[in-house]
């Protein structure tokens, strides 16, 4: 099984019934089993700013989702992690990294290396998996943290964990 | 007349399609409002909602997070299918991510309906004229976006009509209930945006 088959299974063992993104390459297996799977709603964003707000409606009304992008669109996301913080909304994303380890497209540097800096500034909690056991092992602890513990976090997927990809 | 840069009109009287009046229009259009979870976007469209509701915990307020709104209607919408979820904003609120309504659009929940308040002005920062009174039309790029239910009120004799929609629908509504740009109901809203998800879930889910 994929590690990103054994996150799925977790996010479901956890609740989560709404599943988020921009369509990516890195999240592509997590994005095929949400659509293939009638326990969640797969959401299609025409922008990632969007899922922070379907998340934060989600928990109005007592479900559990989770933002799937790339690092390029965490800066798309900034003003409205204030909605996250200010209103003390659970919150987990889970970020496929650019730019951050062999990465040959110039254009992902600048958002890729300011991920978790302005993640941060957001009060987004920011942890990394390297390796597959690492990825599994962290979305396991990053949903208690949002679920249980009420917090905002990140997990980066970094590209020693996904590859850099080929131009 | 003068012509501001790209041909705008600066100084316009108010374009005569935008009629009503929203202290009115609004709480006809919405009838029993506690039969709705609302969303009420920044600016006029939550001083309107907090009014019309006395701060009721059955609605979400905000005062911030601009271009948010229709996309927490959505999600506390597929949260609570068993619910009618009710987003209430205003053209800029809208404008800020209308491709929001295209990713509704897709989803097409049918419990949820969104009215956007169109006053052609962004009221809060000085009424300046927003697209919407500059050619822009949200209920053509609400149709162009997918949105299958739409009802573009601009007269008294519109709005029985669309009180019908935001009930009767079995797909995804959108009405652009157009207004005249005069205040909104006096300022009531609580300013946290934490105490107004605790109040709104504790009413909702008893915790």
């Amino acid at each position: 099984m994929a590690w990103q088959d054994q996150i799925f299974d977790l996010l479901l063992q956890h609740e989560v019934t709404q599943i988020a993104y921009v369509p990516d390459a890195g999240h592509k297996i997590l994005i095929d089993r949400s659509l293939a799977d009638a326990r969640v709603h797969s959401v299609a964003l025409t922008t990632e700013e969007e899922g922070v707000a379907l998340l934060a409606g989600a928990d109005l009304g007592g479900a559990r989702g989770v933002l799937l992008m790339q690092s390029s669109g965490v800066g798309n996301c900034i003003n409205m992690l204030s909605l996250i913080k200010g209103g003390g909304f659970p919150f987990l994303t889970l970020v496929s990294m650019r730019g951050d380890f062999g990465e040959a497209n110039a254009w992902q540097y600048p958002m890729g290396q300011a991920t978790a800096p302005v993640l941060e500034a957001m009060g987004v909690i920011c942890l990394r998996a390297d390796t597959p056991a690492e990825a599994v092992a962290t979305v396991s602890a990053a949903l208690t943290m949002a679920f249980r513990a009420r917090r905002a976090v990140a997990v980066l997927f970094t590209q020693k964990l996904l590859g850099a990809k080929h131009f | 007349m003068a012509k501001g840069s790209a041909g705008r009109e600066i100084g316009s009287a108010v374009a005569p399609k935008f009629l009503l009046d929203r202290r009115e229009a609004l709480p006809e259009l919405l009838g029993r409002h506690e039969d709705f979870l609302i969303v009420a976007g920044l600016s006029g469209a939550s001083r309107d909602i907090a009014a019309l509701t006395r701060n009721g915990p059955h609605a979400y307020i905000m005062l911030g997070a601009m271009g948010g709104a229709c996309m927490i209607g959505l999600g506390l919408a597929l949260a609570r299918p068993d619910r009618s979820v009710l987003v209430v904003t205003g053209d800029g609120e809208l404008l800020m991510n209308v491709s929001a309504l295209a990713t509704i659009a897709v989803m097409n929940p049918p419990n949820l309906a969104i009215v956007c308040i169109d006053n052609g002005h962004y009221g809060e920062t000085g009424y300046q004229k927003s697209h919407t009174s500059l050619g822009t039309d949200l209920a053509t790029i609400a149709s162009g976006a997918g949105i299958k239910l739409i009802r573009s009120i601009e007269q008294q004799a519109d709005i029985a009509a669309g009180a019908s929609l935001i009930r009767e629908a079995n797909a995804t509504v959108f009405v652009l209930l157009r207004v005249k740009p005069t205040e909104p109901a006096a300022d009531q809203r609580v300013l946290d945006p934490a105490l107004g998800r605790l109040r709104f879930r504790a009413a909702l889910m008893g915790e």
